[in-house]
């Protein structure tokens, strides 16, 4: 050795200099948490995923339907039910607000319930309404549809009034309930991977255990020894969100795929946008977080019961 | 009472320590160490000598009695004041707990890293450090590939590289041969002569003959004795003001 031996007098420094010191050579994290992390994350963005695709179908009927009614005209004699069908048209168009009135051809009508009452309809056996679309702008409220309603039954009494949105409550309902459990799912998988990484920091802690008693024993803080287990976490769960979201989007287009094949216009509709993918995006990073924040806390928590 | 070198670097009063519901390993042990003492701590194997140093590098709390280091109450100070004292202090463990998968050198430098010192300033400190305890050529070696004797000098380069205000060794040369355990002894002497207060547990004869007029703390059965009256009297330090 050449020259007097340095050494370094640490008492001086305090605390104020070990904040981005590495003290130890980046571990990974053993054991299968990149896995789960890696399905938690697949499950969460296919929740996420599925919750953004039901609320763009439930967006899209609903500005469809808002302000749509449909004028039935029942009557069993067809020459008497399409001029009845052709009034109630003439009477709609000079309502203040109705933006526009589509007669619905009869032939369509007929197509549209051919399925369930069969051919016997084209002779006549059986009769069908006549129909009758119009568009209100701005809102369709209750009073209002009630005052086109007497409008009309005062000029063709068998005239039946409906608001297209009322046709589709139940399947708004069922759409609703389909978000929150969604949204509870993707919940739940937070609180489960969280659970998994605690389990996992917890055996890391055991196994470490010399190795932060040393650290501790030589001046090194809680936080620095946090900072260990978090950078391991987050690897592990980084890891896990890119090979979980990879998988995930993967079963998304194909699911999409699947749908758009069914020609639906309401399963059309569901189509994610740029915005929803960046959502579905977000997913692995709000996982990497919490799986960081619950390894960091539980460090914490367990050093403060040692000396 | 002031000693050598001013104020206390470390006071026991009427400490006593046990592990559960066994009777107690240490017992009515009352001393003070002063800025720039030496002493050996002696006693049988057993005598408690290890639990004593424990105590006094922090890892441990007493059952009972009052213990101040560096001025502070370890027993009332909270534990997010430890880290400062704990990096006044090197420890050369009877078990050398190296961390079994960091390299020689980076076991020397983890105190360093802890304080915050960038790579820059210590590559070369540590390999000197390394060098100096003839471990030059094993820096990169993991502890699992070192004899006990490399493994024991080792974690005295680790103990000294912070320049500690108080150097505590726990049996520091039982694992090397005589001419590496004076060599020790002659660095912790000099980082005495630089101020550290050095308290070496041994109960190694050779090596108490070879520090002329050394201060002896002994350990009885958990009891502590003051068999050169050092404790009592405690001299002053060549240099120190008279």
């Amino acid at each position: 050795m050449k020259g007097p031996l340095k050494l370094f007098p640490i008492a001086s420094r305090g605390l104020s200099g070990g904040a981005q010191a590495e003290l130890l050579p980046q571990a990974r994290m053993s054991g299968p948490i990149p896995w789960v992390i890696a399905i938690m994350v697949m499950l969460m963005v296919i929740a996420v995923g599925g919750g953004l695709a039901l609320r763009n179908v439930a967006q899209v009927a609903t500005a469809e339907l808002a302000g749509g009614i449909t004028v039935q005209v029942v009557e069993a004699r067809p020459e008497v039910r399409d001029a009845q069908a052709q009034k109630v048209a003439a009477i709609l168009r000079r309502v203040p607000g109705v933006s526009a009135v589509a007669p619905v051809p009869q032939a369509e009508v007929d197509a549209l319930v051919e399925p369930w009452l069969g051919s016997a309809i084209e002779g006549g056996d059986i009769p069908v309404p006549a129909m009758v679309d119009a568009r209100v702008a701005g809102t369709l409220t209750g009073a209002r549809l009630e005052a086109i309603r007497a409008l009309l039954h005062n000029a063709v009494p068998t005239a039946r009034v409906d608001a297209q949105s009322s046709w589709l409550g139940p399947v708004f309902g069922a759409i609703s309930s389909l978000l929150w459990l969604a949204l509870v799912l993707v919940l739940l998988l937070g609180v489960a991977t969280a659970a998994a990484v605690l389990l996992a920091t917890r055996t890391a802690l055991g196994s470490n255990r010399e190795t932060i008693e040393i650290i501790h024993l030589l001046g090194g803080t809680d936080q620095q020894i946090a900072r260990i287990f978090q950078r391991s976490t987050a690897i592990a769960a980084a890891e896990g969100g890119v090979a979980g979201l990879a998988a995930a989007v993967v079963v998304i287009v194909l699911i999409g795929r699947r749908f758009a094949g069914l020609g639906s216009g309401m399963a059309n509709n569901g189509a994610l946008g740029w915005s929803d993918w960046l959502i579905v995006a977000l997913v692995p990073i709000a996982g990497l977080a919490l799986a960081m924040i619950t390894a960091r806390w539980t460090v914490l928590r367990a050093l403060e019961r040692m000396l | 009472m002031n000693g050598p070198g001013g104020g206390e670097i470390v006071q026991f009063d009427n400490v006593g320590l046990r592990y559960g519901t066994d009777r107690e390993v240490l017992s009515d042990i009352s001393f003070t160490l002063y800025p720039g003492s030496f002493y050996f701590l002696t006693g049988a194997s057993g005598a408690g000598k290890t639990s004593l140093l424990k105590l006094l590098y922090l890892s441990q709390r007493p059952s009972r009695g009052g213990i101040r280091i560096f001025g502070t109450d370890a027993i009332t100070m909270p534990r997010e004041r430890l880290p400062v004292l704990r990096r006044r202090l090197g420890v050369v463990f009877q078990e050398f707990r190296l961390v079994p998968h960091l390299s020689a050198f980076d076991n020397v430098a983890l105190p360093l890293r802890v304080a915050g010192f960038a790579e820059s300033e210590i590559a070369r400190p540590v390999a000197d450090m390394l060098e100096w305890v003839g471990l030059g050529d094993r820096l990169h070696a993991r502890p699992a590939t070192l004899s006990g004797g490399e493994q024991q000098r080792v974690a005295i380069a680790r103990a000294v590289i912070g320049r500690p205000q108080l150097l505590v060794a726990d049996e520091p040369t039982g694992n090397v041969d005589p001419e590496m355990a004076v060599k020790l002894l002659r660095l912790f002497e000099a980082l005495n002569r630089l101020g550290t207060t050095v308290v070496v547990a041994t109960h190694d004869v050779q090596l108490l003959k070879k520090v002329p007029d050394n201060l002896i703390m002994r350990l009885d059965k958990g009891r502590l004795s003051d068999p050169t009256g050092a404790l009592k009297y405690p001299p002053r330090r060549p240099g120190s003001p008279t």
